[in-house]
């Protein structure tokens, strides 16, 4: 029976999420609600192993949903660019829900958990769909349902802080104005050329040639995505959604969201728009690389001076997107391994911190800096493991983040910018400052008289372990995450695979 | 046991060792035999390597692949021997006056400080040991962390303050320039093997080497070259045995080996010595050498200035390097061990001086001498070491590089040592002299209390902070006459077309 389904699991990826999602609120019980979003995210994840493990060669798996033929149907398209991200948007799916059961249980009515479960799954759906469709107004479907199910995901935080509600709002707003441009980008290039399928679009986009519609359609595409992904200076909604939504939905979304949305600029800048496309390499080098650097530098400053964990680690990822982004404007294959391999590390180190923070926000019931005096004594699991996803965030070797820098450096060396290098060192030096902030306090302060915080429960500290054994494992042995993001890299560089492929049809 | 094992277990056997440090967290004299038993064992381990080098093999263990390419190799060539024989030799002498010291002086937290020295004693072995430069920073980048915590061990806002300068310093220098030029290197050479002769040459402009010699030499902070140094100074708010054996030892010869190998195995003597790539370096480890010398006179705190001391030696091995000449490089690597013996004396001397009258200060130490004549024979002895009068090891050191200079034809450098062995005796002398001349008349607080007569006899440290130091003493005098040995082991790296006809 299994592998009768084989065949379908580009489908399956979405679609099992999709259906558990409403099931979660049909089913009242909480307890059987979290069951089945669990069940859910496990399936999605070992379909995205299997997904993952069949594309690792070079392979491209095509789906034709309905049995649709492109470019008149929807097509699903899994290469190992999307494949990668589809891996590790369902593992930290997966690892989040049992952590998410015992901090919400704590922090919400028990009669909102099975909205909780319906949000994030839709969310995840989302996000899984976005990766896998090879339909770019597909693309535009799945981006809104995983950003109205984050937008209420944060908005959940409102029960510990009504300021969660105002966050949100702007969340929406911002990313309703990216989805339009988006959209309005799309319906450019649906206007020159009249497909939608992603393989069909890159052809014919390259028989239209360089007019201005096809460039004020890359641009308006840029901008939308822009702003989903944060990239600086669009990322005026993050650090608030980060801060104020429930921990959970924190790590979930932190991990994830810009993950997602730089895998569709990737998508779009470098598969629908040819290489070679004039107003890429312009756009790429004076526009969105000093903004990258901007932002590695910008955003860290700014997290130095965070009082609020979770804002430091919010302003922390805007400079993270900066990295991923730097590598991708490089333009050349190291550069958008380095990316891409970022990408995968980031969301990793990042879902680590965010679960080890909401440990301490279950426990003292605060994330301020000035609450967590010596937290290493009484919390000391947690407080390890948050240690270790610093060092990663810092790069020292033997963690992720060393495995990124080292592509980045590689890279900007490669393209003969020995600046380059040395900016990429340098904010990640500004990365040591924060995050030894909080080290000094949690080790080296004596906690204060009367707090009685005790270790996390099992149930959040083992999820939290897992991502922080990750972001070591792939620290130490990088076999797997070089080689995906390479062949990821080669793939959407020589850009061939699509556009001969879409060409036979 | 082979040798690929032997090398994994001088590696994995002090980390493996802190799992049982943990578990006896409540039996001090359980983890204290922990220590001592482990520091044995690695050494009687090394020894063993040792042979199967002096027999002319290099023995290797090829542990994965971190990066495509880029793997954790060990490979025991000379220099590395070298290196472990004398940190793990004197990581036992070390532990011993740990137990001495830190149960004198009743600090607390003592299973996380051994837990961390074990931690930094096998990162120690991973830089000595590395094949690959990839491998020695991954090491060196552990050493860094395990000994953050041993420099901020007394959790005061000195400590702290230290070490943030520590921590600030040495990952700033190694990631912001180290790691650059190890990917400059990999990314041109396509390599980060260390192997004979270099791997640059003919790879890289010429016009760009002295550039990234300034990134390795900058990168390499542990070094202490000068403007890089604050570090040192500020480590010193560790306790002593710190301070001896990581600070006076593993740490900082960590820095000057690693410039060694860069030297040595990535750039390569020759292609130093044709380019004059170095030649900017020498004279900035000049400058180190003579001015550390001269802040050291003015430190009235006797770690200080043994702190500046080191910085200055330091900087002899680094000159070594920048001679590019084969003597430079002998030179250099005796330096390794004998400063490594004499400053470690010094130290651990001054960590018994502390335990037994709570004093820091040079100045307050006037007559000292007479009541602890062991400790401060054993400074003596250590200090004219340091100093390079014969017959102490320390001769041997001003020996070579002083050929090694004469030899590049830098007169002005062979000038440098001489002045530097000057500066040594100013600022090491009068602290012996004070302890066992001055201050004949007042009587001498003592940790015990009661205020004691220098005419009372003697009032020595704890026994186990007495007895290291005077068996590194007598390893001072004993390396004199056993250089040759070092000398012969060293030699198919500083020579190798064959040694110099006279």
């Amino acid at each position: 029976m299994l592998s009768s389904l084989t065949p379908h699991l580009p489908a399956l990826q979405v679609v099992i999420p999709l259906i558990a999602a409403p099931l979660c609120t049909l089913f009242v019980n909480r307890h059987l609600a979290w069951a089945i979003a669990f069940t859910a995210s496990v399936a999605a994840f070992l379909v995205s192993a299997l997904l993952l493990a069949s594309v690792l060669d070079g392979a491209v798996i095509s789906y034709q949903l309905g049995g649709w033929a492109p470019p008149w149907g929807i097509e699903y398209r899994i290469d190992a660019a999307n494949a990668f991200v589809l891996f590790i948007v369902s593992l930290i799916g997966a690892l989040v829900l049992p952590y998410a059961r015992q901090s919400i249980e704590r922090e919400f009515d028990a009669s909102t958990h099975t909205y909780f479960y319906t949000c994030y799954l839709l969310s995840l759906t989302g996000f899984l769909g976005v990766a896998a469709t090879g339909d770019a107004f597909n693309v535009f479907v799945f981006l809104e349902i995983s950003s109205l199910s984050s937008y209420a995901l944060v908005a959940f935080g409102a029960k510990r802080d009504r300021r969660a509600l105002t966050a949100a709002y702007n969340y929406l707003i911002m990313g309703t104005i990216g989805a339009t441009f988006f959209v309005i980008g799309l319906g450019f290039l649906y206007m020159v050329t009249g497909t939608l399928n992603m393989a069909d679009l890159a052809v014919r986009l390259d028989d239209v040639g360089d007019t201005r519609v096809t460039r004020v359609a890359f641009v308006f595409i840029l901008v939308g995505v822009g702003l989903k992904l944060a990239m600086f200076p669009l990322h005026l909604w993050l650090p608030n959604a980060y801060s104020y939504a429930p921990p959970p939905a924190a790590a979930f979304l932190a991990a994830t969201a810009t993950k997602v949305a730089l895998y569709v600029l990737l998508r779009f800048m470098f598969t629908i728009f040819q290489f070679d496309h004039p107003i890429q390499g312009l756009t790429f080098e004076y526009v969105v690389m000093p903004l990258a650097i901007a932002a590695m530098f910008a955003a860290s400053i700014a997290a130095v001076f965070q009082e609020d964990i979770k804002r430091l680690l919010a302003y922390s990822s805007i400079a993270q997107v900066g990295y991923m982004l730097l590598g991708v404007a490089l333009l050349t294959e190291t550069g958008l391994t380095a990316g891409i391999i970022h990408l995968f590390n980031h969301a990793v180190t990042k879902g680590a911190l965010f679960l080890a923070v909401g440990c301490f926000v279950y426990q003292v019931g605060s994330s301020r800096l000035g609450d967590l005096k010596g937290i290493g004594k009484t919390m000391p699991w947690t407080t390890a493991a948050f240690a270790a996803g610093g060092l990663s965030l810092i790069g020292v070797p033997l963690t992720v983040g060393f495995i990124s820098k080292w592509y980045l450096i590689q890279a900007s060396l490669e393209a003969g910018s020995l600046l380059i290098a040395g900016l990429i060192v340098a904010s990640s030096l500004i990365a040591m400052v924060y995050v030894w902030r909080i080290i000094e306090v949690a080790y080296l302060e004596p906690a204060p008289e009367g707090r009685e915080a005790k270790e996390a429960p099992l149930s959040m500290i083992l999820p939290t372990y897992a991502l922080v054994a990750a972001s070591l494992y792939f620290g130490i042995n990088s076999e797997l995450t070089s080689n995906a993001a390479s062949v990821a890299a080669n793939a959407l560089f020589s850009a061939t695979n699509l556009a001969s492929e879409g060409a036979s049809h | 046991m082979s040798p690929e094992l032997a090398i994994t277990l001088t590696v994995l056997l002090p980390a493996a060792a802190t799992l049982l440090l943990a578990a006896f967290d409540k039996q001090p004299n359980l983890r204290e035999a922990v220590s001592l038993l482990t520091a044995g064992a690695l050494f009687i381990i090394i020894l063993g390597l040792l042979q199967t080098v002096l027999d002319g093999a290099q023995p290797t263990a090829h542990w994965f692949d971190v990066l495509p390419g880029l793997s954790l190799t060990f490979e025991i060539e000379p220099l590395g021997m070298l290196f472990g024989v004398i940190a793990s030799g004197l990581w036992i002498v070390t532990t011993l006056y740990s137990i001495g010291y830190m149960r004198g002086n009743k600090e607390t937290k003592q299973t996380r400080f051994y837990i961390c020295f074990a931690i930094a004693i096998s990162a120690t072995m991973g830089i000595a040991f590395a094949a690959n430069m990839f491998t020695l920073f991954i090491f060196y980048e552990v050493l860094t962390l395990s000994t953050y915590p041993l420099v901020a061990h007394k959790e005061t806002d000195a400590a702290r303050k230290g070490a943030r300068t520590y921590m600030g310093i040495l990952v700033t220098t190694s990631i912001g320039f180290q790691l650059v030029a190890i990917v400059w290197t990999w990314v041109v050479a396509g390599t980060l093997d260390f192997e004979q002769g270099g791997i640059l040459a003919d790879k890289i402009d010429p016009t760009l080497l002295p550039f990234l010699l300034a990134l390795y030499a900058f990168g390499i902070g542990k070094a202490a070259l000068m403007p890089f140094h604050r570090w040192l100074p500020a480590a010193m708010v560790a306790p002593t045995p710190v301070s001896a054996l990581l600070h006076a030892v593993a740490v900082v010869k960590a820095g000057v080996f690693t410039m060694l190998k860069v030297g040595v195995y990535i750039f390569g003597i020759d292609l130093l010595a044709t380019t004059g790539a170095a030649d900017w370096l020498m004279w900035l480890a000049a400058f180190s050498i003579l001015a550390a010398s001269v802040v050291a006179m003015t430190k009235d705190n006797l770690k200080a200035r043994l702190a500046y001391s080191t910085i200055s030696q330091l900087s002899y091995i680094t000159l070594g390097v920048a001679l590019a000449t084969s003597l430079g490089v002998m030179g250099g690597a005796i330096q390794i061990a004998m400063h490594a013996m004499g400053k470690i004396t010094l130290f651990m001397c001054a960590g018994a001086i502390y335990v037994a009258t709570h004093k820091t200060e040079i100045s307050d130490m006037d007559g000292l001498g007479r009541v602890m004549p062991f400790t401060y024979g054993a400074f003596f002895i250590g200090a004219l070491s340091i100093i390079g009068l014969p017959p102490l090891g320390g001769a041997w050191t001003k020996w070579y590089l002083m050929l090694g200079a004469a030899d590049a034809g830098q007169i002005i450098m062979v000038a440098v040592f001489m002045v530097s062995s000057l500066l040594n005796i100013a600022y090491l002398l009068p602290v012996v002299a004070r302890g066992f001349f001055m201050g004949s008349t007042g009587p001498v607080a003592h940790s015990s209390g009661a205020a004691v007569a220098p005419t009372k006899g003697i009032q020595e440290a704890p026994l186990w902070c007495v007895v290291p130091p005077c068996l590194t003493a007598i390893g001072c005098l004993l390396l004199f006459f056993y250089v040759g040995d070092i000398y012969t082991l060293i030699e198919p790296v500083a020579f190798p077309e064959g040694r110099p006809q006279p």
